[in-house]
C-alpha cells in the first residue's frame, strides 16, 4: 500500500477568498484541514505607536482605516474613550446622529459581509445587489462628512457638523442620459433625513430580496448549516463577541447589556443563533440589519423633531463656530490652542468599548498628562476570531475553510492594526 | 455603579495585597507578575467573579511614563476581563519583574484566546510568556529585529525595503527617511489648567 502523508500547502496572501492579505499554512491530509496556520501582519501599519506621537484629534482619521468597511464605528470608540477620560457631556442631537450613523455603518459592514461570503461560497449575484445598496450608503457618508469611506465625522464631544440640508445630485456628463440622471436624482430633492427615510423604507424589501437568494437555497445550506460549529462555552473562551457570540446562542450585546449613547432610550432586539453553525451566523446578521432599520427610523424621527447643538459648547476640546472666531479673541485662542498643541487629557487609564458590527470593539487609552496617549491599544474583535480559525477549520474541507473565513466576517485592517 | 463598588469590596477581601483603584468607573487591580496565574484563575474559578472572559491583554512600556510605579518596573502586561454572567469588566495590570529580560507566566491555560494576544505583546514588546505553547511573532515581518512598540524604538524604524534592481531581489538597507514631529509632546505642570 502506498504511503500516505499529510501535505502542506500555502493559502494566500493573494487569493480572492483570503478577504484581503490572509497567508495559511495548511496542513492537509488528502482535502481534509488537519492543521491551519494564519500569518497576519501584512498590513501591520502601527496604528498603536503612530498615535503616541499625534494629537488625540489629529489620530481619528487613522481610526477610519482600522476597519475600513465600518469607518465610523471605530472612530465612535476612539472619542468614546477620550470623552470618557475628559467627563466631556455629549449634547443628545449628537448623539442620535452617532446612533444613527453606527447603525448607517452596520448595515454597510454587513451589506459587504453578506455579499463577500456568498461570492466565497460560490453566489455571484447577491455579491452586485449588496453593492448597489452600499453606494446609496456611502452617499449619507459623503452628504455628512464629504467623504465617502474615511469620514473623521466623530469628534471628542459631538460629530464635526449637523446633518446637511441638501443632498448631493447626480450631474449631467458627456456619458449620461440626461433621463437617466433625473432619474437617479428622484430620491435626493430633500434632506440628508428624507433620503435615508426613503432608503429605510426600500431596505427591508432587499434584504426579503437577498433571502430569497439565500435563506432556502439548497446549496447555500449543504455549504453553510453544520460548518464551523462553537458551543457557546467555547465561543466563550475564545473571546468571542458580536455575532460570532449570539450565533452561539449567547445573549450579548454592549448596546443593551452596557448602554452608550441613547441605545437605552431606542426599541430593539437582539437575534441570537441556536446551533453556532455558519447558518446561524448568517440569520443573526440579517436580522441585525433589519433591526438596524428599525434603529435608523427611530432616529430619522427623532432628528426630525429635535434640533440643537451637535458638538459639546466646552471649547477647551471642542473647535469653537467659526463665525465667532471672527470677533471673539478667545475663539481664536481657542481654535488655535486646539489645532497646534491639542487638549490634554487626565493622568490615568481607560478602556471604552462599542458594539462593532464585527463584535466588541474597544480602545484603552493611557495617558501621562500630555496632549498624546502614552499608550493606544485597539482591540479589534477580529483578532479573536481569526485566532480561532484553526480550531474551527479543523477536520473540515478546504472549501469550508473559506466560509469560515467569510462567516468570521475577517477585514485585516483592524486585524492587523 | 454599586455593581462596581460591589466588585471593588469583594476584590478587596479577595487579594488584600493588590493594589486596587477606581477611575473613570472602571476598577483596576494591579499585581506583580509573579502573582497572575493566581490572580487570574480566582477571578476566573470565584463564584462571585466569573470573568469568563478575557477581552484583551495590550503590553505597556511605562519607561517613560513620568510617574514610577510598582518599584520601578518598566513592563506591565494588562488584562482586560469580562464577566457576562455579572455584567462587569475588570482590568488586571501586572508589573513585570527585570526590565532587561521580562518574563511572565502565559495565560494560555486559563483562557485560549490568549495565545494570540501573548504572541502581539511578544512581538511588539518583547515580554516573554513562560510556557506559552507557540511563541512566534505574529504582526512583524519574518526575520524582523527588535520590538518596534518599546518607547527606545524608534517611529520610522530601523531599516527599509526596497527592489534592488542590480540584485534583482528585495533588500533591507538602513532607513532613508528624517524622523518628523511637528507637534511636541507637552505635559502640563501640576495645577498648570487651574490658573
Amino acid at each position: 500500500m502506498a504511503e500516505i502523508k499529510n501535505y502542506t500547502m500555502n493559502f494566500g496572501p493573494q487569493h480572492p477568498a483570503a478577504h484581503g492579505v490572509l497567508r495559511l499554512v495548511l496542513e492537509l491530509d488528502g482535502e481534509v484541514i488537519q492543521r491551519a496556520d494564519p500569518h497576519i501582519g501584512l498590513l501591520h501599519r502601527a496604528t498603536e505607536k503612530l498615535a503616541e506621537n499625534r494629537t488625540y484629534i489629529q489620530s481619528v482619521p487613522y481610526m477610519d482605516r482600522l476597519d475600513y468597511v465600518s469607518m465610523m464605528m471605530n472612530e465612535h470608540a476612539y472619542v468614546m474613550a477620550i470623552e470618557k477620560m475628559l467627563n466631556l457631556k455629549v449634547p443628545v442631537r449628537a448623539q442620535y446622529i452617532r446612533v444613527l450613523f453606527d447603525e448607517i455603518t452596520r448595515l454597510l459592514n454587513h451589506l459587504l459581509w453578506l455579499g463577500c461570503h456568498a461570492l466565497d461560497v460560490g453566489a455571484m449575484s447577491v455579491f452586485l445587489y449588496t453593492f448597489r445598496e452600499r453606494e446609496d450608503l456611502f452617499d449619507c457618508y459623503e452628504a455628512v462628512s464629504g467623504a465617502r469611506m474615511h469620514a473623521a465625522y466623530y469628534r471628542p464631544g459631538g460629530v464635526y457638523r449637523d446633518l446637511p440640508d441638501h443632498m448631493p445630485q447626480y450631474q449631467n456628463t458627456r456619458f449620461s442620459r440626461p433621463s437617466e440622471t433625473h432619474k437617479l436624482n428622484e430620491n435626493r430633492q430633500g434632506s440628508l433625513l428624507d433620503f435615508i427615510e426613503d432608503f429605510a423604507t426600500r431596505f427591508p424589501g432587499y434584504i426579503d430580496e437577498y433571502e430569497t437568494l439565500l435563506t432556502d437555497n439548497r446549496i447555500w445550506k449543504q455549504r453553510t448549516v453544520g460548518i464551523g460549529v462553537v458551543s457557546p462555552e467555547r465561543a466563550m473562551e475564545l473571546g468571542f463577541t458580536g455575532p460570532m457570540l449570539r450565533g452561539s446562542g449567547i445573549e450579548w450585546d454592549l448596546r443593551k447589556k452596557q448602554p452608550y449613547e441613547v441605545y437605552d432610550k431606542l426599541d430593539f432586539d437582539i437575534p441570537v443563533g441556536v446551533e453556532g453553525d455558519c447558518y446561524d451566523r448568517y440569520l443573526v446578521r440579517i436580522e441585525e440589519m433589519r433591526q438596524s432599520v428599525h434603529l435608523i427610523k427611530q432616529c430619522t424621527k427623532w432628528l426630525r423633531e429635535n434640533s440643537g447643538p451637535v458638538i459639546s459648547d466646552n471649547q477647551k476640546f471642542a473647535p469653537p463656530k467659526r463665525t465667532d472666531m471672527k470677533e471673539d479673541m478667545e475663539s481664536m485662542i481657542h481654535h488655535f490652542k486646539l489645532f497646534t498643541e491639542g487638549f490634554h487629557l487626565p493622568k490615568g487609564e481607560a478602556y471604552a468599548a462599542v458594539e462593532h458590527p464585527k463584535g466588541e470593539f474597544g480602545i484603552y487609552m493611557v495617558s501621562d498628562g500630555a496632549n498624546k496617549p502614552y499608550r493606544l491599544k485597539i482591540r479589534a474583535p477580529g483578532f479573536a476570531h481569526l485566532a480561532s480559525l484553526d480550531e474551527m477549520t479543523k477536520g473540515h474541507m478546504i472549501s469550508d475553510l473559506v466560509a469560515i473565513i467569510g462567516t468570521q466576517d475577517i477585514v485585516f485592517g483592524e486585524i492587523d492594526r | 455603579m454599586s455593581d462596581l463598588n460591589k466588585l471593588i469590596s469583594n476584590l478587596k477581601s479577595t487579594f488584600p495585597q493588590a493594589v486596587l483603584n477606581k477611575q473613570f468607573d472602571e476598577a483596576t487591580l494591579s499585581i506583580y507578575g509573579n502573582e497572575i496565574i493566581k490572580t487570574l484563575k480566582k477571578l476566573k474559578t470565584g463564584s462571585q467573579f466569573k470573568f469568563l472572559q478575557l477581552i484583551d491583554i495590550a503590553a505597556v512600556d511605562y519607561s517613560q511614563y513620568p510617574q514610577k510605579l510598582f518599584d520601578n518596573n518598566r513592563y506591565a502586561v494588562v488584562y482586560h476581563l469580562l464577566s457576562i454572567k455579572n455584567n462587569q469588566r475588570l482590568r488586571v495590570r501586572a508589573f513585570v519583574e527585570d526590565n532587561d529580560f521580562p518574563v511572565i507566566e502565559t495565560a494560555t491555560t486559563l483562557y485560549a484566546n490568549a495565545d494570540w494576544y501573548e504572541r502581539e505583546a511578544f512581538d511588539l514588546y518583547g515580554v516573554m510568556f513562560l510556557n506559552h505553547p507557540d511563541l512566534r511573532r505574529i504582526l512583524t515581518d519574518y526575520g524582523f529585529i527588535g520590538h518596534p512598540f518599546r518607547k527606545d524604538f524608534p517611529m520610522i524604524g530601523n531599516v527599509e525595503m526596497r527592489y534592488d534592481p542590480e540584485q534583482k531581489r528585495v533588500i533591507y538597507q538602513p532607513v532613508t527617511i528624517e524622523s518628523r514631529n511637528n507637534v511636541p509632546r507637552v505635559i502640563d505642570e501640576e495645577g498648570f489648567r487651574n490658573g
